[in-house]
């Protein structure tokens, strides 16, 4: 069974990732210790909220470093929504915040007719819609899908991020889930 | 843009679905997750359950209620009604809710909104207005605040919110047709998501909505019944209306 550690830091819908994997038969840990982060099969970091305060609480718990070790070592790391912002080089949200650098990029703003970018839109390739909400968005030369423009994925070795959220994306959402643990 | 979004309203009381006029003689008409799974699976794009009651004593059956429907549900959902402080959202967050929706509170204190946005982010925050010729009320739409709605809809976006759920006092209860000339008003005023409630009766009316507002608030045209929302869905899709394709 793969054991997937969802990073529980205070900033992010745990409950509804949590109950989205195991659904699909993973061995599901909620946690905030870097030692389980690191050990899992597929690690999660999902996130909503501000970037400057999830930033600080990834690395009040060392949340930050154990990314940052299974990443070089090569091992699954899934981010979500915030969780993909935070892996790039920096956000310019809240005057300009230092990121994890497991991507290379960075968080903007978004310049679209109406924000929060809210509701289902269509990601290309694959044609399928999931579930955006956010404010901010990517700018990265490791985008792999996109959505109206927007970065909607973005992958560098073993992190793998997403702008949507696949725990709130109907069917379209667990197909993805299920790949992604496939993989790990 | 991303699709237009149905998004469907269940009321509850004590930990089940309900009916009443006006939030009185109340009804049992179902068990929430089980209506919602159904709703989800009739291609529902999300959901709002609104706690008609909203009293302390019912909170922790709502945060119960709140996180059966997150281990069961993959669509998004909001919950409204008695949301007073930052402490109230958080709880309902951690039990797994994506959105809260303020209104009463949010007029009476405006800065709750900022705090709300603040510690949340602002795609958690929905403000809900209730209005009747174009004045904002309050209190389940008893009392008039002389404010307009479009200023209070401003103030609610600089403040922080991330969505507005507009409800025409006028139109609801009428099934014939939302507000148009309200939500337009509303629409144009902000740039962030508005929602339009109140008034649907027919498909054409929905269809209307939606080219005006980024999403249309259903609860009695779809009564309680979710071959009726697939069967709108249909409806609507003919039209021309761009949903999404759930399967």
């Amino acid at each position: 069974m793969t054991r997937v550690a969802i990073c529980d830091y205070g900033a992010g819908n745990v409950r509804s990732v949590s109950a989205a994997f195991a659904r699909l038969g993973a061995d599901v840990l909620v946690t905030a210790s870097p030692d389980d982060v690191l050990g899992a099969d597929l690690a999660v970091l999902p996130g909503v909220g501000s970037a400057a305060t999830a930033m600080a609480a990834l690395e009040a718990r060392g949340i930050d470093q154990a990314l940052r070790e299974r990443v070089a070592a090569g091992k699954s790391t899934l981010g979500i929504c915030l969780g993909l912002q935070l892996a790039f080089e920096e956000s310019e949200e809240d005057g300009g915040v230092p990121g994890l650098g497991l991507l290379p990029g960075r968080a903007v703003r978004l310049r679209a007719a109406r924000v929060p970018r809210m509701g289902w839109a269509v990601v290309e390739p694959g044609g399928e819609a999931f579930y955006f909400a956010h404010s901010y968005a990517a700018e990265s030369p490791a985008a792999t899908a996109r959505s109206e423009g927007v970065v909607a994925e973005a992958r560098s070795g073993s992190f793998l991020g997403v702008q949507f959220h696949p725990e709130k994306s109907g069917a379209a959402g667990a197909r993805y889930l299920k790949r992604c643990l496939s993989r790990a | 843009m991303p699709l237009p979004r149905l998004i469907l309203c269940l009321d509850v009381a004590g930990g089940r679905v309900v009916k009443g006029v006006r939030f009185q003689d109340l009804r049992d008409v179902g068990d929430p997750v089980a209506l919602g799974a159904a709703y989800s699976d009739a291609g529902a794009d999300e959901l709002v359950f609104l706690d008609v009651k909203a009293t302390v004593e019912g909170r922790a059956t709502l945060l119960e209620l709140v996180r059966r429907v997150a281990d069961r549900l993959t669509i998004p959902f909001a919950v409204g009604g008695g949301v007073r402080s930052v402490e109230d959202a958080e709880a309902l967050l951690r039990a797994g809710a994506d959105k809260v929706a303020v209104n009463s509170a949010a007029l009476e204190r405006p800065e709750l909104i900022s705090e709300l946005a603040e510690r949340l982010g602002s795609q958690a925050v929905i403000v809900a207005i209730d209005a009747a010729g174009g004045e904002v009320y309050t209190r389940a739409g008893t009392r008039p605040t002389g404010r307009r709605a479009v200023d209070w809809a401003g103030e609610c976006e600089a403040r922080g919110a991330g969505e507005i759920l507009l409800t025409s006092i006028d139109a609801d209860g009428t099934r014939e047709g939302y507000d148009l000339e309200l939500t337009r008003a509303v629409a144009e005023a902000v740039s962030v998501p508005v929602i339009a409630s109140g008034g649907a009766g027919e498909a054409r009316h929905v269809a209307e909505a939606l080219e005006v507002a980024q999403a249309a608030l259903l609860a009695s045209i779809v009564h309680e019944n979710p071959a009726r929302l697939a069967g709108l869905r249909m409806e609507l899709r003919e039209m021309g209306v761009q949903l999404r394709d759930a399967a």
